[in-house]
């Protein structure tokens, strides 16, 4: 099952209605997308769902250890862009990527690479928690046992063990590590599904609006966890919330239908934005 | 002056209550300006008329109906000579009042005509006539009688709307009980026939006995007179011919799910899917003589090329093409379940690396097992009780074998053996069907129980 091109193009449709009338200014990057210590390097990123342009000529670099935001209204594509960066697109019929996105100086989207090996090193975290029904110890033993990332049954303990760690989850879930992960509060759930990506020792991790269906006492362990997890991974978010993107990144991008508007420190696009589009969004004139 | 007349002109009545009923509620409010001090639409008051109309009147006629013969009956009986009567069996009464009616219709009866049975005759075509005519009267002042209760009825503050509902609902619980009760009541024929059965034929000989040789004799000294009801041959070749049935069934049904809804492109899976669906629509009594004329034959020559011993009629024959038969069985209930696993589990899967192979086996097979169980489960039950094919390609022999080149026979096939062409209905030979029957619904129900409370256990996981 995939998701059809109608259904996209029905979802993209949406920033029609977004889009300001009057004066078309510029839509040309303002800000400087480049970082001195790239993992991810993108450039002139274009997507199409069928005939439809989702994805406009986006550049940006992901940098080592730091927390990447993308904000924008719905339907401008950050969500579509951020699944480029494991391929996750491909799975949707009708999809189609130009440009180059590079993973440590590798390009992604070259002929002979291999999607499946990549989405281990650029490990995905969803909208909505998506634990497999299996244990809480199989959800996370999952990619391990896909990769054979470890030799026996105390290896693969001790993987599990330290996964939970850092997702934050160990204290509460290790006496009932054989119950389903279903069975777990939605936060707990999501955070389980960090620890399941973390368990593939990704490079980068994405994260589609991580928070969106959990209360704000969830939200905010996540949001601590994402700030921990930075120390060893480069994260990118796509978030809703603006006071989400000012406290855990350390860069933003604006997007706006399909074109990346503006990047930047948080600090700066979120107190002295350069773009009228970005200060019209941030300042919630529309959105 | 028939009942059917009497139908219509009582729908006609009601047309007439519905629109009077109508005219009546906006009036009573005060004309087409004020209707929203009616409690409901117009239209609802006309249908609290019509219903008035219609179901007191109806009910009266379906029990007229229902009852009139019995009562006719009586009265001309009461009034035969006493003398006549006496000393005879119920059966004999039956057969002159049988007479009588026969006489009145004019057709032929079987005994001489008596002048009492005449006089008895012509009583009865006059009690007739007054029957129907009182019914005619009966049934119209009911249904005017109705039609003015609701005439009287209509306020602007009568709630026509929940009254019309609530009739509307009594209706539906009385259709849905219909269902239900004629289930019960089969189940409860099913149940006395085979407890007398069970009288002549003690249960540890039907449930465990390896012999079955149903044919009881008419005179003693007829050829098997005696009859052996040991019901354990036909249960295994049952069971025989269905898991060879669902060893073809479930691997081809399972892998054509996995297919298409995973795999197969949508072009491909809009072709393919009611392709397979055909294999459904394909009459039972078709795949009989495809598998006793083609199927069988083939077994067999390919069976004596190998040096094997095949009996024409095999097990495996009649296996094999039920088991095609159940293909799409298997296969839609699967694709049903596979594609009801939420995109996010395939996501979360290949977010981690996963090819989509082993998605499809460690995270959408596992989730959809309980599912696909289900769906054996209500295949095998299919398979249990099918007839058509194995009474054409199974055989009729009862033999107790785990050979599937043998011939066998099944519970379906020796059911249908008992019950067709002429026979006695208190022969425990007769009697051996239903508790036959009896046997295999208490099983296919189990099946079905098991598995739509798997199936529904697996629903609720999702949602």
């Amino acid at each position: 099952m995939s998701t059809t091109v109608d259904e996209m193009s029905r979802r993209t449709g949406a920033m029609s209605s977004a889009e300001l009338s009057g004066e078309r200014e510029s839509r040309a990057t303002v800000g400087d997308v480049t970082v001195a210590n790239p993992r991810m390097v993108c450039r002139d990123v274009d997507v199409w769902y069928g005939a439809k342009q989702a994805i406009k000529g986006v550049s940006l670099d992901i940098g080592k250890n730091e927390v990447v935001s993308m904000i924008g209204p719905s339907g401008c594509g950050k969500s579509t862009f951020l699944r480029c960066l494991n391929r996750m697109n491909d799975t949707i019929d009708g999809c189609r990527v130009t440009g180059s996105i590079q993973l440590d100086g590798q390009d992604i989207y070259d002929k002979g690479l291999d999607p499946v090996p990549l989405r281990a090193q650029v490990g995905m975290v969803f909208q909505k928690p998506n634990p497999f029904p299996k244990s809480i110890y199989e959800n996370v033993a999952y990619g391990a046992r896909i990769h054979g990332l470890t030799n026996n049954k105390a290896e693969l303990d001790e993987l599990v063990s330290a996964s939970l760690q850092k997702a934050g989850l160990w204290n509460e879930v290790k006496d009932r590590l054989d119950q389903p992960g279903t069975g777990l509060s939605g936060g707990q759930q999501q955070r389980l599904c960090i620890a399941r990506t973390i368990a593939v020792s990704p490079e980068v991790i994405l994260m589609d609006e991580p928070c969106s269906a959990l209360d704000p006492i969830a939200t905010a362990i996540i949001e601590e966890l994402i700030d921990e997890l930075r120390a060893n991974y480069s994260i990118a978010i796509v978030t809703h919330s603006m006071q989400q993107a000012a406290r855990v990144s350390q860069r933003t991008a604006y997007f706006h239908l399909g074109d990346l508007i503006e990047v930047g420190e948080t600090n700066q696009i979120f107190t002295n934005p350069k773009h009228r589009l970005t200060e019209d969004y941030i300042t919630g004139r529309f959105g | 002056m028939n009942p059917s007349t009497l139908l219509i002109v009582l729908l006609g009545l009601m047309a007439f209550a519905y629109h009077f009923g109508r005219k009546r509620a906006i009036s009573a409010a005060g004309g087409v300006a004020r209707l929203n001090t009616l409690h409901s639409l117009p239209a609802y008051y006309g249908l609290y008329a019509a219903l008035w109309a219609g179901i007191p009147a109806l009910l009266l006629m379906g029990l007229w109906v229902g009852f009139q013969n019995e009562i006719l009956i009586t009265i001309v009986k009461s009034e035969l000579p006493p003398e006549i009567l006496d000393g005879m069996s119920s059966g004999q009464i039956g057969l002159i009042v049988n007479d009588i009616k026969n006489l009145a219709s004019g057709t032929i009866v079987s005994g001489v005509v008596t002048p009492e049975m005449q006089a008895a005759a012509d009583r009865y075509t006059q009690l007739d006539q007054i029957a129907r005519w009182a019914m005619w009267l009966a049934v119209l002042a009911v249904a005017v009688a109705g039609m003015g209760y609701a005439w009287a009825k209509t306020k602007p503050t009568m709630r026509a709307r929940n009254r019309v509902e609530t009739i509307f609902m009594v209706i539906l619980v009385i259709f849905s009980s219909i269902a239900i009760l004629t289930t019960l009541g089969i189940i409860l024929s099913v149940l006395f026939e085979s407890l007398l059965f069970f009288k002549s034929v003690s249960p540890l000989e039907f449930f465990f006995g390896t012999l079955w040789s149903p044919q009881t004799a008419l005179r003693a000294d007829q050829v098997g007179a005696s009859g052996a009801f040991g019901a354990v041959p036909l249960f295994t070749g049952t069971l025989m011919v269905s898991a060879i049935a669902m060893l073809v069934a479930v691997p081809i049904g399972l892998m054509s799910a996995i297919y298409l809804s995973e795999y197969a492109p949508r072009r491909v899976r809009s072709y393919a899917k009611p392709t397979l669906e055909v294999l459904a629509g394909v009459p039972t009594v078709v795949y009989g003589f495809f598998a006793a004329l083609t199927v069988a034959p083939v077994i067999r020559e390919l069976g004596i090329s190998l040096g094997l011993d095949v009996a024409s009629e095999s097990a495996l024959a009649a296996g094999l093409v039920m088991g095609i038969m159940i293909i799409p069985f298997v296969s839609s209930l699967s694709e049903d379940v596979i594609n009801a696993v939420p995109q996010a589990m395939r996501d979360g899967s290949y977010a981690l690396g996963a090819t989509q192979s082993e998605t499809i086996r460690r995270v959408i097979i596992p989730a959809a097992l309980p599912g696909i169980v289900g769906g054996i489960l209500l295949a095998v039950s299919r398979a249990i009780g099918e007839t058509m094919i194995v009474v054409m390609a199974a055989g009729l022999a009862a033999n107790l074998t785990a050979n599937p080149l043998d011939s066998v026979t099944t519970v379906t096939v020796q059911i249908v053996t008992l019950l067709t062409g002429d026979q006695e209905f208190d022969s425990p030979k007769t009697m051996a069907a239903f508790a036959l029957g009896l046997t295999l619904f208490v099983v296919t129900l189990t099946l079905n129980v098991i598995a739509l409370q798997i199936v529904r256990k697996y629903r609720e996981q999702y949602e």
